[in-house]
């Protein structure tokens, strides 16, 4: 029986770089999904004749651009569309537009706030520098503070040394933007309340975390370090949809040699005497690989395809405590004509970007006060594209496709699981939301599929539909994700791995867990990694 | 023109330990208090004809061993018995009580809990143990810092060291947690849970589900009472008694008190402060300035930004302090009865904060600007264990409230008679009868706080206790290690290093300071 190098659980985008990067340095690779389609969150599904629908995550900005290259994702097939910016429609009929132009950009803050225009200066230059502290860590490997080994004490004086690098104000600056929130860090700025109310959502985006808790100025930052062309802290959406990331992925893989099992369930990993064999599938079937490296979050990979006699106690510990309580929901539409949203001018740019409605941080801090006591937001915020307005392959010509991101949507409904009836009144409250600013939307839908945490994790495997697989606070990050002692991508079982979103530096479309992954990979098997780029700094 | 050589604005308890500490150094000391007496906000008032009770602080629970120590102040009347007070949780079933040092023993739980509780506890106070070192010093100097502070600062990370590879672990996954996902993993019973989860956040803008939450909770254990960490009493005639001993102190070293003596400006000349110039026109000089008020009050309103950067105005303007405690005083006819609680255990402080998530929820409206329809409250009878403070058979309650955001939508004058009648219900809860027994109260909200103590955003550390102030942050960076950018004015309040309480030691890291950096 054919025993492979290594197995990968999960086609996700991380597992398939991280397979990707395997199969290149002459590994021979497996990797086995469970769904009898390929992409985990990244994927493009035509749920209705005619309309690819990017049915988890819809946009593309974070994806590393080092990895894009070196894996060839253009040349099979990648295309990253930059789009313009956005509006927020504030409740009183106006509108709050983002361009990527900076004078159109300031002369729309300008006509808001001059004081804020002024601002938004100094702001852009002080959220950049956070970022170059950060970004290049993203592509790095969390050293562990409690190793006297030497890599863990280079790393850690790399980063004394960046570090020291900086002058003391800002030293003292970096420190104190860790942990504050972005409804506070953004008083220190602005004064008007739909700019604070824009520039905070990407502060909560994905977390369980309000705009007013602790720590959200950081989650910026975690949202502002992808580049589309260089261009840093832009957005695109991905020609085809998001599956087009990982269909390029999967293609680039199989081009090296990589094999990928669609409807392989693993039922378990195979271990003996503290070692990996390989994995034991839904049917029963073995199949023997030399080392195994789990997509799956950190919860479902040891608390479900591992045994529990294999693994310490204080590590099981430490896992049931990771925190993952997912927070967010999506409503994706198929539309038989473009919506119109009568606050903004004719033909705005803007609706090629994304949409809010949230015009003030209160609203988005009550919307997650209603998710606290376990139930969806009575007025979420939501985040929406509609990426048909720059790319026609995903609907039939004049007709549309729309992703609504929906926060906060709690994993259970107080205190139960969710019903359908509680599905639905979940999407009720989003189109009526919708149709407040949209005449007629609802005459417009023609399809729409409804996402709560509980779909996220039957179809996509994300342990409480937490889409970052595991939540971005400060005891899960760095040296913490997903829990410490475990930070570097090694389990404590020998030749099983871990290169998903729970581990550093996160969620997102990103693909650097899964680099990251492969790298520790194959320095433990002591083989060259050549055809790994190292991070660059661009900003 | 008299001239001195250090003068210190503000007689609160930070203000008298500088001052103190000064004097002691062979300096000339003046102090300068705006009101009829010292003590700022840690005195005792008569609130009603026969009733007094400590106006904002009300239990003694971090008073530094080095301050008792260096302003000799047991000798100067200050007495630190009954130092084991009993914490008692009030919940819907059974109280919970917290016995000897924050609940060596409890009662109340089954045994499951109490161990659970045990182990968590003595988790808690050896984290609290790495930090309070960082407490009485100067915090590190981000600009470079001479060897000795290097070793002191390698010293404390040793003290990391020891606990161990996992605890260590532990120790840095937890630092920033919130209290309520901590609690959580360890504990089952709500009242308990309750209490810890509002200890953490009281007196600052946090629920316990906030990130960073847990830090306050660190910041309370890493307090002390004669040796005990996490000990808590009432002092002997009220924080009054704390003060006077400390004005007795002053007194001995030297230190000219000067009461209802407003300072209207610092007089800053050539980007060195000379001397203060006082309400009624006379100027004092001085080459130290020791400001121990509130810094925006300092940097604001007695320098000028005339005389600051740019950058530094909008800094002093950043920092958060906005009050979000009540203080709620009733004089009772009679010694109130809550219910469950044992007659000895009424000395205790009662925590009414039925579980985490109802702090939670209490916390909710204070972020818009309302205060809490069922607030959580922390309260005392100080007359049980000090008979002064009340006549014969009647009795004193004082408590702190959450959440009574200073911002009040509406106002203050409007808010406070719907926020008194949804306290005395709560009250009423857990003692019935209670509103019939009072003959007088005094309801002190963060706007009253503010007017009364001369405190901005009625704020009782003056600036939001959160770790991005806290350290050289503290009140903002360029300030935080007690000197400022004006040259020879140096901070020694609750807004420095390392935040408020009874503490003394903003005070005594101030006078330090000073002693370092001046002949």
């Amino acid at each position: 029986m054919k025993t492979y190098d290594a197995i990968i659980i999960g086609a996700g985008h991380n597992g398939l770089v991280n397979a990707c990067y395997l199969q290149r340095a002459g590994l021979d690779v497996l990797v086995v999904e469970k769904n009898d389609w390929i992409g985990g969150a990244a994927v493009s599904r035509e749920l209705t004749p005619g309309f690819l629908y990017s049915n988890c995550s819809y946009v593309c900005s974070l994806f590393r651009p080092e990895i894009m290259r070196d894996l060839e994702l253009p040349k099979y097939g990648l295309q990253v569309i930059a789009y313009e910016g956005g509006a927020v429609l504030t409740q009183d009929g106006d509108y709050l537009a983002s361009y990527r132009d900076h004078h159109a950009h300031r002369r729309e803050y300008a006509r808001w706030s001059a004081r804020d225009a002024e601002a938004y200066e100094r702001y852009a230059r002080d959220v950049t520098r956070q970022c170059r502290f950060i970004q290049p860590l993203l592509m790095r490997t969390a050293p562990d503070p409690m190793s006297f080994r030497p890599r863990d004490l280079s790393e850690l004086a790399y980063l004394g040394r960046k570090f020291a690098g900086l002058s003391a104000p800002e030293m003292a600056e970096m420190l104190r933007f860790w942990t504050m929130s972005i409804s506070d860090f953004l008083d220190e700025y602005f004064e008007t309340d739909v700019i604070k109310a824009y520039l905070a959502l990407s502060g909560i985006i994905g977390t369980a975390l309000g705009p007013m808790s602790p720590g959200t100025a950081y989650v910026l930052l975690h949202h502002y370090m992808g580049e589309v062309d260089g261009s840093v802290g832009a957005w695109g959406y991905a020609r085809g949809g998001m599956g087009a990331v990982t269909q390029a992925l999967a293609d680039s893989f199989r081009a090296s040699g990589g094999t990928i099992r669609t409807e392989a369930e693993v039922d378990r990993v195979l271990v003996r005497n503290g070692e990996t064999k390989g994995v034991v599938l839904a049917g029963g079937e073995e199949v023997h690989g030399r080392l195994v490296v789990s997509n799956a979050d950190v919860k479902r990979t040891f608390l479900k395809l591992v045994e529990e006699k294999e693994l310490p106690d204080p590590f099981l510990r430490r896992v049931r405590n990771f925190k993952i309580r997912g927070s967010s929901g999506k409503v994706n539409i198929a539309l038989d004509s473009m919506p119109e949203f009568p606050a903004l001018p004719k033909d705005s740019p803007c609706l090629r970007g994304d949409l809010h409605f949230t015009d003030s941080v209160e609203r988005m801090e009550r919307a997650y006060d209603d998710w606290k006591e376990e139930r969806w937001s009575a007025d979420p915020f939501l985040d929406m594209v509609i990426p048909t307005t720059l790319d026609p392959t995903m609907a039939p010509p004049g007709k549309h496709f729309m992703s609504c991101f929906v926060q906060y949507c709690p994993p259970k409904v107080e205190g139960r699981d969710w019903t359908d009836a509680d599905r639905d009144a979940f999407a009720e409250t989003v189109i009526s939301q919708i149709a407040d600013y949209s005449p007629g939307f609802r005459d417009r839908i023609v399809h729409m599929e409804v996402r709560t945490p509980r779909e996220l994790e039957a179809e996509v495997g994300l342990t409480e539909g937490n889409i970052f697989q595991g939540e971005l606070t400060f005891d899960q990050l760095l040296f913490n994700r997903p829990v410490p002692g475990y930070a570097q991508y090694r389990s404590p079982v020998k030749g099983l791995y871990m290169c998903g979103s729970s581990t550093h530096p996160g969620g997102g479309v990103m693909g650097a867990p899964g680099r990251n992954a492969a790298a520790e990979m194959l320095r433990d098997l002591k083989r060259p990694a050549g055809h790994m780029s190292e991070a660059h700094d661009v900003i | 023109m008299t001239s001195s050589d250090a003068i210190v604005i503000g007689g609160g308890h930070n203000g008298l330990v500088a001052a103190t500490l000064l004097a002691r150094s062979g300096r000339k000391v003046v102090l300068l208090e705006a009101e009829g007496e010292v003590g700022g906000a840690a005195r005792t008032h008569e609130f009603h004809p026969g009733f007094r009770v400590s106006s904002i602080a009300h239990i003694l629970n971090r008073l530094h061993p080095d301050v008792v120590k260096a302003m000799d102040l047991q000798r100067h009347g200050l007495t630190l018995e009954g130092r084991a007070m009993a914490s008692v949780a009030l919940g819907d079933a059974e109280p919970v009580v917290l016995r000897g040092a924050y609940g060596e023993m409890l009662d109340g739980v089954p045994a499951s809990e109490a161990t659970a509780w045990k182990e968590l506890r003595a988790q808690l106070i050896r984290y609290a143990g790495v930090l309070t070192p960082l407490l009485a010093r100067r915090p590190p100097d981000l600009a470079g810092m001479p060897l000795s502070e290097k070793l002191a600062l390698g010293g404390i990370g040793l003290s990391l060291r020891r606990l161990g590879r996992e605890d260590m672990r532990d120790f840095l996954r937890m630092l920033l947690m919130n209290v309520s996902d901590v609690l959580d993993e360890h504990l089952t019973s709500d009242a308990l849970r309750g209490l810890v989860a509002f200890d953490a956040v009281l007196g600052s803008h946090l629920g316990p589900r906030s990130p960073t939450s847990l830090v306050g909770l660190y910041y309370r254990l890493a307090g002390e009472v004669g040796g005990v960490p996490g000990g808590q009493m009432l002092p002997q005639g009220g924080m009054g008694g704390v003060v006077s001993a400390m004005a007795a102190s002053a007194a001995e070293a030297g230190v000219a008190i000067r009461t209802g003596t407003q300072v209207a400006r610092i007089l800053v000349e050539k980007g060195r402060s000379v001397g203060v110039g006082l309400a009624n026109g006379e100027e004092l000089r001085a080459a130290t300035i020791v400001s121990a008020i509130n810094p925006r009050t300092t940097f604001l309103d007695l320098v000028g930004s005339r005389d600051l950067d740019t950058g530094i105005v909008r800094k002093v303007q950043n920092v958060r302090m906005k009050g979000n405690v009540a203080k709620l005083h009733l004089a009772l006819d009679r010694v109130p009865d809550f219910s469950g609680v044992a007659p000895e255990d009424h000395k205790g402080r009662l925590v009414i904060a039925p579980s985490a998530s109802h702090v939670e929820r209490a916390f909710n409206p204070a972020k818009y600007g309302a205060f809490s329809p069922e607030p959580v409250m922390e309260i005392v009878l100080p007359s049980l264990s000090d008979a002064a403070l009340a006549p014969d058979g009647a009795c004193v309650l004082s408590a702190n409230v959450q959440f009574a955001p200073y911002a009040l939508k509406g106002g203050w004058n409007e808010g406070r008679p719907a926020f008194q009648k949804a306290i005395m219900a709560q009250l009423e809860r857990h003692a019935p009868g209670i509103g019939s027994s009072v003959i007088a109260s005094e309801l002190l909200t963060p706007a009253d706080i503010e007017t009364r103590f001369q405190m901005p955003g009625g704020h009782w550390h003056h600036g939001e206790l959160q770790p991005d102030q806290m350290l050289m942050s503290r009140p903002f960076f360029g300030a935080g290690g007690y000197d400022t950018p004006i040259d020879g004015l140096f901070l020694a309040g609750a807004g420095s290093h390392p935040g408020g309480g009874v503490s003394g030691v903003p005070g005594m890291n101030a006078a330090r300071r000073v002693m370092a950096v001046t002949q």
